[in-house]
């Protein structure tokens, strides 16, 4: 999988969580939560939406290195390839 | 044969609008369906029957704006002989059940455009702002309105609207009539968030629990404790409730916010209660709250951490007499024993009714809520 298809990804993901938001218009080193104004069940359903798609399991003691969407794309990828 | 009136869906309604009947006339229905949604300044509320019966009538139309209390259908009991049928015109027939948020809703009826026509694309097949546009896009150009109206682009709380409207009525009647005072307590958050880091670990991400999960537990467990907390100022007195209703704030990505009901918190596993918080969070955020998610809450509790809030002083939602509130969980320096270290310590903060608590009572619910979250297995 590309980076580029693991950020669409991410994009779908977020859409459903946050129909309002425009994931398109993050900076990629942006705060993730405060640039899409998500807060704690936002992204923990975020990361399930994620694990639905991708099949990664994001224990909670990584949370902290998923700060950003350069940060999340990332890890992703590292952990599906 | 009853009549089934529009209800009271929070402490400032006067006046619902019918969006749509889930029922039809000669319907079985049972307590606890959902038979219509009815449009609030807040939101739109699938309200339910708390009757097992048969639909006799339909009395209000959809559309109608009726006050609180106004019958809006009849309902015949169950082994009840039919009667002579009430002298009131027959309502159109039910509209199949539509899910769409209210924003969403808002903007069908802006745009003219029928939500019965649109696939709804959010989660379970809600309709959301974006499906609403596409089809508005879609629609010929003969049939728009002969106005174009823009979309808002921010329209359930910007000043003035009605989400704003009865968030202000109920703030104002609640700074008029309520005698508040506030109590704070800080808490080393240490020993519940190794605990939870620990059982998390146990867990599926579906099933991993947060930490404002077991805040709610802990203030329902502490409730259990300090009853006077939990309930209303009515008729000039205090009426505390035999049963637990945690009402959650829940802010709306549109702005303002919806206090939904979390059901007896106090007897709910903490994974339940980290379930029911979820769904109750992601149906107030797709506009499928129902009338008992908004009427049944016992006390509110409000959780500004992860905006970054240290110390929340809130105001209480009458006719309730309390509300706690929790800030963000910072690292501060903290002594223990004589010896000074680092801490995770969050700022608990009771906002409460005067005339139904003394502050004696109110420090002692914050203590109950301390060592409970000091003996986090117990929760």
């Amino acid at each position: 999988m590309t980076e580029s298809e693991i950020q669409q990804t991410v994009f779908d993901a977020i859409r459903r969580i946050a129909p309002e938001a425009d994931p398109a218009q993050l900076s990629p080193g942006e705060n993730l939560r405060q640039g899409l104004d998500i807060d704690s069940f936002d992204f923990l359903n975020l990361l399930i939406g994620l694990h639905e798609r991708l099949g990664v399991e994001i224990p909670e003691a990584d949370y902290g290195q998923l700060r950003t969407l350069t940060d999340l794309v990332r890890y992703l990828g590292a952990k599906v390839k | 044969m009853s009549e089934f009136r529009m209800p009271s869906l929070g402490a400032d309604m006067i006046e619902g609008t019918l969006v749509q009947w889930n029922v039809k006339p000669g319907d079985s229905v049972k307590r606890g369906d959902i038979v219509a949604i009815v449009g609030t300044d807040k939101a739109d509320i699938e309200v339910e029957v708390f009757e097992t019966g048969t639909v006799e009538r339909l009395i209000a139309q959809v559309g109608e704006k009726l006050p609180v209390g106004a019958p809006i259908a009849w309902i015949r009991a169950a082994g009840e002989a039919a009667g002579p049928p009430p002298a009131i015109p027959a309502a159109k027939p039910a509209a199949p059940h539509i899910h769409a948020s209210p924003l969403a809703r808002k903007l069908a009826r802006e745009l003219g455009v029928d939500l019965e026509q649109i696939k709804g694309t959010g989660p379970h097949g809600v309709i959301e702002r974006h499906d609403v546009e596409e089809a508005a896009k879609a629609k010929p150009a003969a049939a728009k309105p002969a106005v174009e109206v823009p979309p808002p682009a921010r329209p359930a709380a910007e000043p003035g609207s009605g989400m704003r409207r009865a968030i202000a009525a109920a703030m104002a009647r609640s700074n008029r009539e309520i005698p508040h005072y506030y109590l704070s307590t800080q808490i080393d958050m240490s020993k519940t968030l190794r605990w939870l880091e620990e059982s998390n670990r146990q867990r599926t991400l579906e099933n991993r629990v947060l930490p404002a999960a077991v805040l709610l537990k802990a203030v329902a467990k502490a409730l259990v404790q300090v009853p006077e907390l939990n309930g209303f100022w009515v008729d000039d007195q205090l009426k505390t409730s035999p049963s637990i209703h945690l009402g959650v704030a829940v802010s709306l990505r549109q702005g303002g916010l919806m206090i939904p009901a979390i059901h007896s918190a106090d007897q709910l596993p903490l994974e339940e209660l980290m379930r029911a918080l979820r769904e109750m969070i992601t149906r107030t955020r797709s506009g499928r709250l129902r009338s008992s998610d908004i009427t049944d809450s016992t006390i509110t509790v409000t959780n500004l951490g992860d905006l970054g809030v240290e110390t929340v002083f809130g105001v209480i939602y009458p006719p309730q007499v309390a509300l706690v509130g929790f800030g963000k969980i910072v690292d501060r320096p903290w002594a223990d024993n004589g010896m000074l270290g680092v801490r995770p310590v969050l700022t608990a903060t009771l906002a409460a009714d005067h005339r139904a608590t003394d502050g004696r009572r109110g420090a002692q619910f914050l203590e109950a809520l301390s060592a409970l979250l000091d003996e986090p297995s117990q929760l």
